[in-house]
């Protein structure tokens, strides 16, 4: 491990998940904000760098940044789909390198689930580039991912049943969190056998609606040395993205994540056989398949096999998405964040029935929109 | 029920759709590096250059990959179960669209199609190729 120590999780907090009405998304992310700075012995005052990205409006930072009455020095509100909190994350740990800020706080909340549900798509004139797919009834976002799965099916033998393999073993990771919205056991042949959605995937390929929100403190070294919790160091981060629209992705069965993943690996000097737990952003069963080979966890087109015969569920060789992921724990829309909530919980030691044991190098992939972004953050203890 | 989508044209995206009314596939194709383009834009990012022509397509290709949509958006509900493709044309360029005159589960990655412009507004939609 080459990688300097220069910043540190220090807070992580939840919000309430599953169903929250009459809650609003920037009560939740309040709420988490204030659970994950108590948690580092801090107060919003302490905040001088504020990330933020989705909720109800327009310039996330500046609206959570209001609620709580933060006036940053550092403020980013970058969106680029799910992955956008881990994004953040090396952002922040880039702005604390270079004296920017100090304290860092990244904010997530939705109600997607109780205030609106999900449309799938959109009606009416639709302007600009977007007008090129945006006319043939695709549902959004799934039917991009099932493209692309069928195109990995295609190009490389995978089989239903293997995209199956993931959300069996991420529903046993979920029955070993009680915050985890769908707790009971499913088999393969449960997830074979739910409805199309969009061939080849069915209900159980894809993530929960649910709403939620999270909080994440990120400090300088400085300020690590004094925190209540054991520090949790960001050691690598990388992003990227190839494209908006499905039909401009380069190749289907490529995320960006080969891109951010690379360039966290080389930063953290550490490769994909020294993580010892890994949160990878699970929209839909085939995002994991897709995720683990650019990231290089196995080689092009050996994700079915890699996950096949349990190998990522509690007590499986390979542990992921241990927080029971989009798939069973919670999803509102945005999912990177909890990647990075649950990362820091497992190098911390506090999960209890899923705690994977002496774990000291997670790694978070968040990927956004259509496969189109990634990023990457590779977090360890001391 | 709302109105289903449709696009509205612009500056660079009207040629396209006004060839579509026509029967007529059009992409760009750029006068520097000669490689086609699409989706229609105002310059080409193969080589910076801002000189596209517009060139009738074959409308012939091959189906790179494809869904068969069961949970469909409000506004198409009443179609499922129905194929939305990525079609490589023969030119090089990938394109969304829906297939028709198919069952779905006849459809394959690879198949041979071509052009069929059908609805109000005219879409481009493809179907497998009539040789083949």
């Amino acid at each position: 491990m080459t990688a300097e120590r220069v910043a540190a999780i220090a807070g992580v907090a939840e919000s309430d998940l599953g169903d929250v009405a009459p809650k609003t998304s920037i009560q939740l992310q309040a709420e988490a904000a204030r659970e994950a700075l108590t948690e580092a012995g801090l107060a919003f005052g302490d905040v001088d760098g504020l990330f933020s990205a989705g909720g109800d409006t327009f310039a996330a930072s500046m609206a959570i940044g209001e609620y709580l009455g933060i006036r940053p020095r550092f403020t980013d509100s970058t969106n680029i789909g799910g992955s956008s909190f881990l994004s953040h994350a090396g952002h922040a740990y880039q702005a604390i390198a270079s004296g920017l800020c100090d304290v860092a706080l990244i904010t997530y909340g939705s109600t997607q689930r109780s205030q609106t549900g999900r449309s799938l798509g959109r009606a009416g004139g639709i302007r600009g580039p977007q007008q090129f797919e945006g006319v043939w009834g695709l549902p959004a976002p799934v039917g991009a991912y099932a493209l692309a799965a069928t195109r990995h099916m295609h190009v490389y033998g995978t089989r239903p049943e293997q995209l199956a393999e993931v959300a069996v073993a991420t529903r046993k990771w979920a029955s070993l969190n009680e915050k985890a919205f769908m707790r009971d056991p499913i088999t393969i042949q449960d997830v074979l056998s739910s409805r199309w959605i969009s061939e080849p995937l069915h209900l159980l390929d894809c993530c929960l609606v649910t709403d939620g929100g999270g909080a994440v403190v990120i400090v300088s070294r400085e300020r690590a040395r004094h925190l209540p919790k054991p520090p949790v160091w960001i050691l690598g981060h990388g992003e990227s993205h190839t494209h908006l629209g499905i039909s401009s992705m380069p190749d289907l069965t490529t995320t960006p994540a080969v891109y951010s993943g690379a360039a966290a690996f080389a930063m953290a000097g550490v490769t994909p056989a020294d993580i010892d737990v890994a949160e990878v952003y699970d929209s839909f069963t085939i995002t994991v398949l897709l995720t683990l080979e650019a990231l290089g966890f196995c080689g092009r087109g050996e994700s079915g096999d890699f996950v096949t015969g349990q190998r990522t569920a509690p007590g499986g060789e390979f542990p992921l998405n241990t927080n029971g992921g989009g798939l069973s724990y919670c999803h509102p829309g945005m999912y990177g964040i909890f990647t990075l909530i649950e990362s820091t919980r497992q190098l911390r030691g506090e999960c209890g029935a899923r705690q994977v044991e002496g774990a000291r190098l997670a790694l978070a992939n968040g990927t956004g929109g259509v496969l189109s972004s990634a990023a990457t953050v590779i977090l360890g203890r001391d | 029920m709302t109105e289903r989508a449709f696009p509205v044209l612009d500056d660079v995206s009207a040629p396209f759709w006004e060839g579509v009314a026509e029967g007529v596939l059009r992409i760009q194709r750029c006068q520097e590096c000669a490689r086609h383009v699409f989706y229609p834009r105002a310059v080409c990012p193969y080589c910076t250059a801002s000189h596209l022509c517009w060139v009738d397509a074959s409308g012939r290709g091959r189906i790179h990959s494809y869904t068969v949509v069961h949970r469909a958006p409000p506004d198409y509900r009443d179609q499922v179960p129905y194929v939305v493709a990525l079609v490589e044309l023969d030119e090089g360029v990938r394109m969304m669209t829906r297939l028709v005159d198919v069952e779905p589960a006849r459809v394959r990655v690879d198949l041979p199609v071509e052009l069929a412009i059908r609805g109000d507004p005219r879409l481009p939609y493809f179907r497998p190729r009539s040789s083949e």
